[in-house]
């Protein structure tokens, strides 16, 4: 019963042949088995899932269920949970329980939906593999034919991809400030969407980098990403830049089809150092949609190879002065000083790890007095010619194809030589958080050595609807059916 | 531009985070190489550009100003490293 989408587990439920607490006992048992080699999981909630899981059997009874009434999730923890040790992977928030409860995963609650725990993510959502968490890297459930090397779940939110991958969950939420929903994703052969920036409240969730941070879903299938968004989203008071416009019936439009779509293909996305296996799919995701109905056209986003470099003074930026109010003093970790600023200074050295304390530093460096103009207000400008490409494309096209990462999984330890080349990973992911816009990563193919790569579909903003329908396209054509050795 | 050890730690203290003198040599390393990838900006052209400073395309609403919730003392202190009473204690900042 692992092997359920959202969509058939719900109907299983409502129809009685299948009960809430038998689905949560399955999901529970298997992270007993699996977590200790995963590590997907920081915190697992066995007494509260069970109690969930009873109340929405009571609920499922009395016939008044919500849209996800009984459905296993994993939270990724970042999303502050009442009652519920919320860490961010850092041990500066280790302590911390929250004496409230973000808006996302309150209507995740009030739509039925049963909580199995908190998944593990890189330290306060900065990092490409997971590896930068305080509580131990996760261990993607796919690996290398014939090599057993353990290798990473992306990230950040690397743990909730893990989950679903490996089926100790149905769903789970996730965070995407420059592709950390999309890339683990990819890297774990299940969808991801990141949301229009406003689609859902960022209240409660530990904030990184404000103006791209976004929550959104992680599922085995488009559809279930479609129904778990429509739970999630919708305006907040509490959240000054969350859109206050109605949430439309994302599941229905994923049947829409691409007939009479126009898809735009950004040259430049397509470099000469891209692997083989990666271009030669998405070749075979236009032919899919051309094969569809759709019309695939070429268009240029002439500013793409600075969106990354862009992001790496922006978003350190925000995190600098976001991450100010980690000081020993009202919450979380303590380390004793001389006077205050000891305090300070001693506590916020021995709570963080050694790459947020990099992007304090660089967010630091790049407001500081006498560099904010050359460093900062110039990303503002590029950013700002970063959205304005996005907006000329759209107009000739209606959603965008390219692939989500570079490559595939890689193992535990590649790419952490110098910092510059873990961020290349998220080379097409973060653009779309520049612009705001949607994109949602579709597992596609495997590559030779039977690892899962990603399509990545970008829309309009506020269109997740066209995106849901081509992502739908592309999961129909691929029929990926792929499953992890672990799971 | 390069950061040589002094603005290490200049930019350490204003970002409240202390630094072993041994860590120095090492972080400024890392830092220069995130820092000269970074450079590639300078050759495009924001003449005229407005910067953008937010995620979303909208304007933000207005909201009353009025008192929404309060009288949560120990909610608010649940999680702190040390109190007294109603307080959060720090060590003596006024002699």
């Amino acid at each position: 019963m692992r092997d359920l989408t959202i969509a058939a587990a719900r109907t299983a439920l409502r129809s009685g042949a299948l009960s809430a607490r038998e689905l949560t006992d399955a999901h529970l048992d298997a992270i007993a088995a699996l977590n200790p080699r995963l590590n997907a999981f920081i915190t697992v909630t066995p007494e509260l899932a069970r109690a969930q899981a009873d109340a929405a059997d009571a609920a499922l009874r009395r016939g008044a269920h919500g849209a996800l009434t009984g459905i296993p999730l994993g939270i990724k923890d970042l999303f502050c949970t009442a009652g519920v040790r919320t860490t961010a992977a850092s041990r500066i928030l280790g302590p911390f329980v929250p004496p409230y409860e973000s808006t996302v995963t309150a209507r995740l609650r009030d739509a039925g939906a049963v909580f199995l725990g908190k998944t593990n993510l890189d330290e306060f959502a900065m990092g490409s593999s997971n590896m930068t968490s305080a509580f131990g890297p996760v261990t993607n459930p796919w690996t290398r034919r014939g090599d057993n090397a353990p290798l990473v779940p992306g990230g950040s939110s690397g743990g909730s991809a893990a989950a679903v991958a490996a089926r100790l969950a149905l769903g789970a939420t996730g965070t995407d400030t420059g592709g950390s929903i999309r890339q683990p994703a990819s890297f774990c052969g299940i969808a991801g969407l990141k949301p229009t920036y406003g689609r859902c409240s960022r209240w409660g969730i530990v904030a990184f980098a404000s103006s791209l941070d976004q929550a959104g879903p992680f599922a085995r299938t488009v559809e279930d990403c479609a129904i778990l968004l429509g739970a999630m989203a919708g305006h907040d008071d509490r959240d000054s830049t969350s859109a206050d416009i109605p949430v439309p019936d994302f599941a229905a439009a994923c049947t829409r089809g691409v007939r009479g779509l126009r898809i735009g293909i950004p040259r430049e996305y397509r470099s000469d150092g891209m692997a083989p296996e990666i271009g030669a799919l998405w070749q075979q995701g236009i032919a899919w949609l051309r094969d569809a109905g759709a019309e695939v056209i070429d268009i240029s986003l002439p500013h793409t190879k600075y969106a990354l470099a862009t992001y790496y003074i922006v978003a350190p930026a925000e995190a600098s002065s976001n991450l100010a109010r980690y000081d020993g003093v009202r919450f979380g970790l303590r380390a004793e000083g001389e006077d205050l600023t000891g305090l300070y200074e001693n506590t916020r050295a021995a709570g963080f790890g050694a790459e947020v304390r990099r992007r304090i530093m660089i967010g630091t460096y790049v407001l500081s007095a006498g560099y904010y103009d050359a460093y900062y207000l110039r990303a503002q400008k590029v950013r700002a010619l970063i959205l304005s490409d996005f907006t000329e494309a759209f107009r000739e096209c209606d959603a965008l194809l390219t692939p989500t990462a570079p490559s595939a999984a890689f193992a535990q330890g590649e790419k952490m030589d110098d910092p510059v080349t873990m961020y290349l990973n998220d080379v097409f992911t973060v653009p779309a958080n520049m612009a705001g816009i949607p994109g949602l990563s579709v597992p596609a193919g495997l590559d030779a050595q039977g690892l899962p790569l990603g399509l990545q579909i970008l829309g309009r903003p506020f269109d997740e609807e066209t995106v849901f329908a081509v992502g739908t396209a592309i999961e129909h054509a691929a029929g990926f059916t792929a499953a992890p050795a672990a799971g | 531009m390069s950061l040589d050890p002094a603005t290490v730690r200049r930019i350490a203290r204003l970002a409240r985070i202390r630094l072993d003198e041994a860590e120095v040599p090492q972080l400024a390393q890392e830092l220069n190489g995130i820092l000269g990838w970074i450079e590639q900006l300078n050759e495009v052209d924001v003449a005229g550009v407005a910067p953008l400073t937010g995620g979303a395309q909208m304007a933000l609403k207005m909201r009353a100003d009025i008192v929404t919730d309060g009288d949560m003392h120990e909610a608010v202190l649940a999680n702190a490293p040390e109190r007294a009473g109603d307080y959060f204690v720090v060590p003596k900042v006024v002699e």
